[in-house]
């Protein structure tokens, strides 16, 4: 017997006509997990959440949320999960307490609970004051703020965030950091959010699985992909580059030329960094630093991460049929 | 018996920010007083200093019905553009990852559209009753009646059009090739009973003359085809029209 996993996917697979956004997606996520999915904009990412959440349906493979199909059991799995989108869909002529009542009316949360649950996500996403001004009042933040509150609402039992932080002040993100890590904790509830901020998934996460070209390039949590990946960073200057040579060496994992420079990845520098000179010759400049995520994400994407652009919204991705 | 209550639940969730919304961007509410009075008085009441009565009813009085229908017509057709302002703002996202059936979503939003409508309706009610048209307390709850119907199945229509376009430009453009055929086709600015064979044809056919039929058989006493029959028409279509809407909505 398995264990019971809250989020599973069996090649999970998405087309649009001949681009595959989702290329057979094997994931398994516990209870109570944050998990994080990072990737290029158009890696696919939204349109994993779009077929978790029931809104896409999936070209081939399958999937189960909190134990339920997305396909044949799409309604139960709606009853289970709440979503943040990339894109406020709060409504602009409704007050903040009119939103949230529209979502107890729209997600069934049972009558004798409907105030009490308002008031406790409100003062949960410190918006009492502000609950009865209509939402074109509201900044960027309290929207997004609403927009969580909202979708914890009806307790689900997995959240959705699709870059929940996206655009934010840092007072807010971390904010919003603090109110997911208690849900997590405190509710059991199951997250998985995209991100575009490498910060945040080290912050958050307990895995995180970057994707690339629709599938999994790198599974696991933030400081073992550091270590296994990318260890130190090198980066030296030089006038005599032979990069073949440099890579015969045991102790460096990638080597890469950009502007002139070579950014080197090597396990523990502090102890090779002297043999590591020796092979160079004469070098005019050299810097040593520890790995962040971001080297591994340029590692097993090549590219720097943009801001949300080609992927496109939420909506726009849904509309693809 | 919860599927029911979470269906209706969801119908008034729906429904009531459509109303809400409708209430409070003062625009809709001041367009839909002002257009169907330009109608009236500055169609109605030009076109009747030459035409003479119609029927024994001054042109203004005759064309009243028809008035009436077009208002709903227009109001309703054009209440689809929202669907598309919705999904461009992307309010929709937040009702349609709802656990509720999107037959309650779509119901709720025709019923929000046909509230609209119907307010129209009643400002124009109270103007019938101030350029005498013959409004009698019965006849007005005749006319406010078919008036729903007809409401009903133009709602749906216009977001049966809104629900399968990206672009409120495209929108406009489609409505347009829908409205006027409809509009102009129908009787509503002229009798049908002493037409040339091709526009009998042509009037026969749109569902909506049955409407602009029932509207002057209520108010005027003057109609073609049976009151029932007019009922029945406009009842079929509006039932297709809903279950056209249904089917948009789902695969939305």
């Amino acid at each position: 017997m398995v264990d019971f996993m809250v989020i599973k996917t069996e090649s999970l697979t998405k087309k649009y006509g001949k681009i595959t956004a989702v290329d057979s997606l094997d994931l398994s996520i516990e209870e109570g997990e944050i998990f994080g999915l990072l990737g290029p904009n158009g890696a696919g990412k939204t349109t994993l959440i779009s077929m978790l959440c029931t809104i896409l349906k999936p070209t081939s493979g399958r999937a189960w949320v909190n134990g339920f199909d997305i396909v044949k059991e799409s309604a139960k799995v709606r009853k289970s999960i709440g979503i943040v989108f990339q894109q406020p869909s709060v409504d602009d002529l409704l007050t903040g307490r009119e939103n949230l009542a529209m979502h107890n009316l729209l997600f069934g949360v049972p009558r004798n609970v409907r105030k009490q649950r308002i008031d406790e996500v409100l003062s949960l996403v410190n918006l009492e004051k502000r609950a009865d001004d209509l939402l074109k009042t509201y900044s960027g933040g309290m929207r997004r703020r609403l927009e969580l509150a909202r979708g914890v609402m009806h307790h689900p039992k997995v959240l959705f965030l699709d870059e929940p932080t996206l655009g934010l002040d840092p007072q807010t993100r971390e904010h919003i950091w603090k109110y997911i890590r208690e849900l997590a904790e405190k509710e059991c509830t199951t997250i998985m959010l995209t991100t575009h901020y490498m910060e945040e998934a080290e912050e958050l996460c307990g895995r995180i699985a970057i994707i690339d070209y629709g599938k999994i390039v790198a599974l696991d949590s933030p400081q073992t992909l550091k270590n296994k990946i990318v260890g130190d960073i090198v980066r030296i200057k030089q006038k005599v580059t032979d990069i073949n040579s440099l890579k015969k060496l045991d102790y460096i994992r990638n080597v890469q030329e950009k502007d002139g420079l070579l950014y080197l990845s090597i396990k523990d520098a502090s102890k090779h960094l002297q043999d590591l000179l020796m092979h160079t010759g004469p070098i005019d400049f050299v810097e040593v630093r520890s790995g962040t995520l971001n080297d591994v994400f340029l590692h097993y994407t090549g590219r720097e991460i943009r801001e949300a652009e080609a992927e496109g919204g939420f909506w726009e991705r849904m509309m693809k049929k | 018996m919860n599927g029911i209550i979470s269906s209706l639940e969801g119908i008034y969730a729906v429904w009531l920010r459509e109303a809400k919304i409708y209430i409070r961007e003062k625009e809709r509410l001041i367009s839909s007083a002002i257009s169907p009075l330009l109608w009236i008085f500055g169609f109605g009441a030009g076109i009747g200093s030459t035409v003479e009565s119609i029927g024994g009813f001054p042109y203004m009085v005759f064309i009243y019905p028809g008035i009436l229908v077009m208002a709903v017509l227009f109001s309703s057709l054009f209440y689809g553009i929202y669907i598309i302002w919705d999904r461009k703002l992307d309010f929709l996202k937040e009702v349609l990852v709802a656990p509720v059936p999107r037959a309650s979503v779509f119901a709720g939003k025709m019923l929000g559209g046909v509230t609209d409508a119907m307010v129209q309706v009643i400002f124009l009610l109270i103007i019938g009753l101030l350029i005498n048209a013959p409004l009698s307390p019965v006849s007005i709850i005749q006319a406010f009646l078919m008036l729903l119907l007809i409401s009903i199945a133009m709602v749906s229509i216009g977001l049966v059009i809104g629900a399968n376009l990206k672009s409120p430009e495209g929108f406009s453009l489609v409505i347009n090739f829908v409205m006027w055929p409809l509009f102009f086709f129908s009787g509503a600015l002229y009798p049908v009973d002493k037409l040339s064979p091709w526009l009998t044809y042509a009037t026969s056919i749109n569902p909506l003359t049955y409407g602009v039929d029932a509207l002057r058989g209520i108010v005027l006493g003057t109609h073609q085809f049976p009151i029932y029959l007019d009922a029945a028409v406009m009842l079929v279509f509006a039932v297709i029209a809903m279950g056209l809407g249904v089917l948009s909505f789902r695969r939305m």
